[in-house]
C-alpha cells in the first residue's frame, strides 16, 4: 500500500467555523473538518482520486479522513486538516514546557483507506476515549 | 442604628485645627457626629494617633496599563502572595499589586479614598471593572484629555464652550472625575513615533501647542466648574534640564481664576513633581532643581501639586506618556510595553530599578523629599510615589519617615554608594527641616480632598463628614526611633470606612461597602459637538457610539457629584 | 412585524464587531435575520434557538447514555465534585462573560483549583513571549486610520476573523488614511497561498515551521546586513526588498496568528516578532498585534490578570496564585495525570485538545458547561446547557487589542434556562454550604 510523507499544519476555516456553530454533532461538521487538504501532486503520489477516504498516521495516533485537492494551494509536501477532532487525533500533545500541544508541523503518512469510514465528531471522541479505534 | 466612640487619642485634624489635642471622635450610621448615645461601641485610641482616611490624589490601580503590568510582570508577585484569610481574597504582586491587594493594603494603611489616575475613555469600562474589585476604598478615575482629538480641534479654533460641552459629555460617557492631562499634544505625536518636548511645540497635523491645549483645558474647567482642577504631567518628563518646561507649564496658570462651588481655589495640579524638577543637560551633570522649582510653586497661590516620592525599589512605570516609556527602555533595555489608543491617549510600561547604587537614582530621591521639605502650605503639597511609576504605594510610611526625620534621611545618604556626589547635586543634606503629623494630615487628608472638591466629604474629622478614621499605633508625646514611624503608619490598630471598622490591628476584617465617584456636568444642549461626536464614531473610532459608554451596572455604588453648568 | 436591535457585539472571534444588527419578531421571541455579521457570526444568532437545542443538564449513566436531569442536580454534582477534587481543572471561560469568569475565580480559590483559558493552545505562547520582551501595540482604530504597512504573520483572517479586514485593517478609509487599501501595503507570510495571501501586494510562501529564521532575517535586513542566499525559502532580495518597503511606511502593524503560535518554535517566534517590531521602532512607528481567536479569551486574562496576576495557567491549589507554563497549562496536567476533576466552560477541549488530553477528562469526574453538543459534553459526565453570551444575556467582553465592549442580551434564553453567571453562582453558593460542614 503506497504511503507518502507529509508535514501537517492545522487551523480555521470559514467551513469549519459555520459548521461548529450549527453544532459539532452533526454532518456539516464532519464535512467541513474530517477531511485533509492535500497539494494536487501529492495527490497524484498517493495515487487517489479526490474526495477518497485515507488513513492519516503520525507517533502520535492515526484518524481517517476525506481527502480533498487543496483549496489554498499549492502546497506540495504540507497538508492541512481543519482543527477539530480528527486533527488532534494525530497532532502532537508535546508542549516543550511552554503549554502548547504542536498543533502545527506535525510528520505524517497517509494512506487510501477507501473502505474505512469517516466517523462523526462525537463518535470519534467517544470510540479514541474509550480505546475502541 | 450604629454608633462608635474612639476615645482620647491625639487626634491631627486640619479641617477643625486640630493639632495633637486628646479627643474623642464620635460616628453614627457611617457619619462623624457632635457625639453619641452610650450604647456606642468605644474604641480605645489612648497613646495613639488619630486622623481621617487618607485620600490618595493620584496613583496607577485600575486599568489597561495597570493589568497589562501585571500580566506581563510574573515576576512581581514572587514571595509576595498571601493566602485567603476569613474574609478576604487571596492577594499578591509587589509593584503592580492585583485589585484585592491594592484594596487591602491602601486600608491597611489608613487610606480609605483613592483616584486613579489616569483612564483611557476607550478603555473605562475595564477601569470600572477593576474598581469595582478594590473592596474597602471609594474611587474615582481621570479620563485623559490632553491628546484628545476633539479636544485638540476645538481648542485650536478657541472654542471654549465646545471644549466644555464636549468634555462633560466624556465624563458621563466613561463615568470620570477630572480632567487629566498628560504629555498634551505628545502623545498624539507618539501615534506616529514623535513627541512634544516644550510647551511650544506643534502637534503634528494638528498644529496645536501643549501650551494651548493645557490653557484651553484649564478655561474650559472652570467654565464648567468642575470639582478637581485640571490635572496635569507636563511635557519632557524624565529628562535632565526639563524644571523650565515645568516652569512654562505653571505660568500658565497664572492668568486663569478658580471658578467652582465646591471650595476649590486653585486652578491647575501639577502632578509627581520629582520628575519634572531636573537640571543639567544629561546624566552626567544631572541635579536638582527642586528649589527653583519649589520658589515659584511656593509663590503661586491657584496652583496645587504632588510629590512622586522615590523609593528606592524595583517597580514598574507606567504612563500615558508613551514616548517617554520608549525613550526608558531604550536606556535600560527592559521589557517595554505600549498601547495606543485611537483619537484619545497611549500608553507604555517598562519595569525600573531604583538603584541606591546609582548616583541618579540618589538625586531622584533626594529631590521627591526636597520637595515636600520645602512646601510653605502644606495645604498645597501632597505625598504621593505616582504608584508605581516612582516606588510602590505600600512604601508611604517609608516615606513618612524621611519627611519626619532629618536622622534617617541621613542614614540613607550615608549608605548611598555616590553620597558625596549626589549631595552636591542636591539640596538635601542641608535641610534638617522635619515635616510634623500635622502638616502630614494636611499633606494626606485634608489637602488632597479640598483640591478635589470633596472638602465637606473626605480627608477630616468634622460633624457631617464621612467616618473615615484612622488610628495609628504612634503616640507623638513620647519619643522614638524613625523606624517606629514606618511601622505605625504599614499597619493600622483600627481602620473605619464609612461608619464601618475594616481594619483592625492591621488586619482585615470587613469588605466594606465601597463607592465609585464620579461628576456629572449638565451643561446646556449643544448640537454642534454632539454632531462631531457621531460623525467621529461614525468615521474613525472603531466602536459604535452607542456602545462606548459606560452602563450603570458596572458602578458599584456611584457616588455622583452633581455640577450645573448649564449657561 | 419586526424589530431590529441594533450596536449588537458578535459573540464569535476577537474581532468582536459591534455594529451588528438583529431582526427580530415584534414580540422580541424569535430571531429572524441578521446583519453586517460574517457567515460565522451569523451561523451563530440563526443556529441559537435551532429546535434541537439542548435545554436541560444531562447526566452520563453507566451505559455511556446521556439522561436529562435538573439544574438542581447539575449544581449538587458539580459542587461536590469540586469540593472533593484535590487539585481540580477549571478550563475554558473564553466563550462567557467577565461577570460568569469572575464568579468562576471565586469558585476556584474556594476550593483551590487551577484556572486555564483557551490561550493555554492559542496564544499563550505570545503570552509568554510578552513576558520576556513587551509588546508595543496599539487599538485597532489606531490602524484603520493611520496605518500604511500590514504584515499578517501566520494568520489567515480571511477565514479566521473575515471581517477584519474590512473593519479594521485594509480596506476602511480612516481619518489619515482616507485612500482606504490603496494607501496600504499587505504583506503576508503563510506556507500556504491562502485566501488572506491573494489579497496581499507580498505573499512569502514560507517554508513551514522556519518562521524564526524568517523573523531574524527580517531584523537584518532592516539593518542593511549580509543574509544567505535564501532564508526559509525566500530569496534575500525579497527580504530586502519588504524591509525597505516596511521601513518606508508611515505606521505599520504585525498580525499573527497560530502559524507563528503553534509551530514548534511557539514563544520564540512571537519573541522575535516582538523584537522585529521594537527594532523597526527605530526607522518608522511600528506596532504588533496578537489575533485573539475566542471573543473573550482576552477578557479572561484580563480579569485573572487583575484578580490574580497572571493571565492564564493559574494554580490556586496551595491558597495562592502560581503560575508556570509547562507546570500549570491544562494540557500538560491532563496527560501527566496530576489533575483529579475537569469543569470545562465556553471552550471545547473535546475537539480542540489533542486526543491524549480528552481521554483523561474522559476518564475522570468532568462537567461541560455550554450550550451545544460537542465532543467535550459527550464525553463528560455532565451537560450543562446555559444561555448564549451576547444573544440571550449580555455581559462585558474584551476585544483581541483589549478593548472591553459590553454585549446585548438580543432574546430571552429557552424558558427555565440559566445562564453561565446564575449556574456559577448557585455553584458557589452550594460550595460555601459544604465547606462549612467540613
Amino acid at each position: 500500500m503506497t504511503k507518502i510523507a507529509l508535514n501537517l499544519i492545522t487551523g480555521r476555516t470559514i467551513q469549519q467555523g459555520v459548521a461548529m456553530e450549527g453544532g459539532k454533532e452533526k454532518d456539516a461538521y464532519t464535512k467541513a473538518c474530517g477531511i485533509i487538504e492535500m497539494d494536487i501532486s501529492d495527490l497524484k503520489k498517493l495515487g487517489a482520486w479526490r474526495n477518497t477516504n485515507v488513513r492519516v498516521t503520525s507517533k502520535h495516533g492515526s484518524v481517517v479522513v476525506k481527502a480533498i485537492e487543496a483549496t489554498q494551494g499549492p502546497h506540495p509536501g504540507l497538508a492541512w486538516i481543519p482543527l477539530g477532532p480528527w486533527a488532534n487525533c494525530v497532532t502532537d500533545p508535546n508542549t516543550y514546557s511552554t503549554g502548547m500541544p504542536t498543533f502545527k508541523g506535525v510528520p505524517i503518512e497517509v494512506e487510501i483507506a477507501i473502505n474505512e469510514k469517516v466517523l462523526s465528531s462525537v463518535e470519534l471522541v467517544q470510540k479514541k476515549c474509550r480505546g475502541e479505534i | 442604628m450604629s454608633e462608635y466612640l474612639i476615645k482620647n487619642g491625639f487626634v491631627f485634624d486640619p479641617v477643625q485645627g486640630i493639632r495633637g489635642d486628646k479627643a474623642d471622635v464620635a460616628v453614627r450610621d457611617g457619619t462623624i457626629v457632635d457625639n453619641v448615645s452610650s450604647g456606642a461601641k468605644v474604641i480605645d485610641a489612648a497613646g495613639k494617633t488619630v486622623m481621617a482616611g487618607a485620600v490618595e490624589i493620584h496613583a496607577h490601580i485600575a486599568g489597561p496599563k495597570v493589568n497589562e503590568g501585571r500580566n506581563y510582570r510574573p515576576e512581581d508577585k514572587l514571595f509576595t502572595y498571601r493566602p485567603k484569610g476569613k474574609g478576604s481574597r487571596m492577594a499578591g504582586g509587589f509593584s503592580i499589586p492585583t485589585t484585592f491587594k491594592t484594596g487591602y493594603e491602601y486600608a491597611r494603611m489608613g487610606y480609605t479614598t483613592a483616584m486613579e489616575a489616569a483612564m483611557p475613555p476607550l478603555f473605562a469600562r475595564h477601569v470600572h471593572e477593576e474598581i469595582r474589585d478594590t473592596p474597602i476604598i471609594d474611587e474615582g478615575a481621570y479620563p485623559v484629555f490632553g491628546n484628545n482629538w476633539f479636544v485638540m480641534e476645538y481648542l485650536k479654533n478657541g472654542e471654549i464652550e465646545n471644549t466644555a460641552a464636549y468634555i462633560a459629555w466624556l465624563l458621563r460617557a466613561s463615568k470620570g472625575y477630572a480632567i487629566k492631562v498628560v504629555n498634551p499634544g505628545g502623545t498624539e505625536a507618539w501615534s506616529w513615533g514623535l513627541n512634544c518636548l516644550t510647551v511650544n511645540d506643534p502637534v503634528p497635523y494638528f498644529d496645536i501647542t501643549p501650551a494651548e491645549i493645557m490653557t484651553g483645558l484649564m478655561q474650559a474647567n472652570e467654565y464648567l466648574g468642575l470639582p478637581h482642577s485640571m490635572h496635569v504631567h507636563q511635557n519632557s518628563l524624565g529628562n535632565p534640564g526639563n524644571y523650565t518646561v515645568t516652569l512654562d507649564s505653571l505660568k500658565l496658570a497664572e492668568k486663569i481664576r478658580p471658578n467652582n462651588k465646591f471650595g476649590r481655589d486653585t486652578v491647575l495640579h501639577s502632578t509627581h513633581l520629582q520628575f519634572h524638577s531636573y537640571g543639567g543637560d544629561n546624566w552626567g551633570n544631572f541635579e536638582s532643581k527642586s528649589k527653583e522649582v519649589m520658589d515659584y510653586v511656593n509663590k503661586q497661590k491657584n496652583i496645587t501639586i504632588d510629590t512622586g516620592c522615590v523609593t528606592l525599589d524595583e517597580t514598574t512605570t507606567m504612563t500615558a506618556d508613551g514616548p517617554f516609556e520608549h525613550h526608558l527602555t531604550e536606556l535600560n533595555h527592559l521589557k517595554w510595553a505600549n498601547i495606543d489608543v485611537e483619537l484619545e491617549t497611549g500608553s507604555g510600561v517598562v519595569p525600573y530599578v531604583y538603584s541606591p547604587d546609582i548616583k541618579v537614582c540618589e538625586i531622584q530621591w533626594a529631590i521627591g523629599l526636597e520637595i515636600a521639605l520645602m512646601t510653605r502650605d502644606h495645604m498645597r503639597t501632597f505625598i504621593t510615589t505616582d504608584h508605581p511609576n516612582a516606588g510602590p504605594f505600600t512604601r508611604y510610611p517609608r516615606i513618612i519617615k524621611w519627611l519626619m526625620s532629618a536622622e534617617a534621611r541621613k542614614e540613607r545618604i550615608e549608605s548611598f554608594k555616590h553620597g558625596a556626589k549626589m549631595v552636591d547635586a542636591t539640596y538635601i543634606a542641608g535641610m534638617d527641616r522635619e515635616l510634623s503629623l500635622y502638616e502630614l494630615a494636611q499633606m494626606t487628608r485634608a489637602g488632597p480632598a479640598k483640591a478635589l472638591g470633596l472638602a465637606n466629604i473626605y480627608g477630616g474629622l468634622a460633624p457631617g463628614m464621612d467616618a473615615d478614621v484612622a488610628v495609628y499605633n504612634f503616640n507623638p508625646e513620647r519619643s522614638y526611633k524613625p523606624d517606629e514611624i514606618e511601622k505605625a503608619f504599614s499597619a493600622a490598630a483600627f481602620v473605619m470606612k464609612a461608619g464601618t471598622p475594616v481594619v483592625v490591628d492591621g488586619e482585615i476584617v470587613s469588605n466594606g461597602n465601597k463607592r465609585t465617584l464620579w461628576v456629572d456636568a449638565k451643561t446646556s444642549e449643544n448640537p454642534q459637538v454632539m454632531r462631531d461626536i457621531r460623525d467621529k464614531f461614525l468615521k474613525y473610532y472603531s466602536v459604535n457610539m452607542n456602545n462606548y459608554d459606560v452602563a450603570g451596572h458596572f458602578l458599584t455604588n456611584p457616588r455622583v457629584i452633581e455640577v450645573d453648568a448649564a449657561r | 412585524m419586526t424589530k431590529t436591535v441594533t450596536d449588537v457585539l458578535c459573540p464569535f472571534c476577537g474581532t468582536l464587531c459591534d455594529d451588528l444588527e438583529v431582526v427580530v419578531t415584534d414580540d422580541g421571541k424569535t430571531i429572524v435575520d441578521v446583519y453586517n455579521a460574517c457567515a460565522i457570526g451569523a451561523e451563530k444568532f440563526m443556529h441559537a434557538q435551532a429546535k434541537d437545542r439542548v435545554k436541560r443538564p444531562r447526566m452520563q449513566q453507566a451505559d455511556g447514555t446521556y439522561k436529562e436531569v435538573s439544574y438542581d442536580e447539575a449544581v449538587e454534582y458539580t459542587a461536590q465534585m469540586l469540593a472533593n477534587a484535590r487539585k481540580p481543572l477549571m478550563y475554558g471561560w473564553s466563550s462567557t462573560s467577565c461577570e460568569a469568569q469572575s464568579v468562576g475565580h471565586e469558585i476556584a480559590e474556594k476550593v483551590g483549583a487551577i484556572v486555564d483559558n483557551t490561550a493555554t493552545v492559542c496564544h499563550g505562547t505570545t503570552l509568554i513571549a510578552v513576558q520576556d520582551v513587551g509588546i508595543p501595540s496599539c487599538t485597532l482604530g489606531e490602524i484603520k486610520n493611520r496605518a500604511d504597512r500590514i504584515l499578517f504573520w501566520g494568520c489567515n483572517p480571511a477565514h479566521a476573523h473575515p471581517r477584519h479586514q474590512s473593519r479594521y485593517s485594509i480596506f476602511p478609509r480612516g481619518f489619515f488614511t482616507n485612500k482606504g487599501h490603496k494607501n496600504r501595503k499587505v504583506v503576508v507570510v503563510d506556507p500556504r497561498r491562502t485566501d488572506t495571501a491573494k489579497m496581499a501586494d507580498y505573499h512569502f510562501q514560507i517554508e513551514q515551521g522556519r518562521d524564526y529564521e524568517l523573523l531574524s532575517a527580517f531584523r537584518v535586513a532592516i539593518r542593511g546586513e549580509w543574509l544567505p542566499d535564501t532564508v526559509a525559502g525566500i530569496p534575500k532580495e525579497r527580504i530586502y526588498e519588504a524591509a525597505e518597503m516596511l521601513k518606508s511606511g508611515r505606521f505599520g502593524i504585525i498580525f499573527f496568528g497560530m502559524g507563528v503560535t503553534q509551530s514548534l518554535s511557539k514563544n520564540h517566534n512571537i519573541d522575535n516578532a516582538i523584537m522585529l517590531t521594537k527594532d523597526l521602532n527605530d526607522y518608522t512607528k511600528f506596532s504588533i498585534m496578537a489575533m485573539r481567536g475566542h471573543y473573550n479569551v482576552t477578557g479572561s486574562g484580563q480579569v485573572m490578570g487583575w484578580q490574580f496576576g497572571f493571565p492564564y495557567a493559574t494554580d490556586l491549589s496551595r491558597g495562592f496564585a502560581r503560575y508556570n507554563p509547562g507546570e500549570t497549562t491544562s494540557n500538560d496536567l491532563l496527560v501527566r495525570g496530576e489533575v483529579d476533576a475537569v469543569f470545562v466552560i465556553g471552550s471545547d477541549p473535546g475537539a480542540h485538545f489533542p486526543i491524549s488530553s480528552v481521554k483523561k477528562i474522559s476518564q475522570l469526574p468532568s462537567v461541560c458547561v455550554d450550550p451545544h453538543i460537542t465532543p467535550t459534553s459527550e464525553v463528560s459526565k455532565l451537560h450543562v446547557p446555559v444561555a448564549f453570551v451576547g444573544v440571550e444575556v449580555g455581559g462585558n467582553c474584551y476585544r483581541m487589542d483589549n478593548v472591553p465592549i459590553d454585549a446585548r442580551k438580543v432574546v430571552d434564553p429557552p424558558e427555565g434556562m440559566l445562564t453561565d453567571e446564575e449556574f456559577l453562582t448557585r455553584v458557589n453558593q452550594r460550595l460555601d454550604q459544604l465547606m462549612e460542614v467540613e
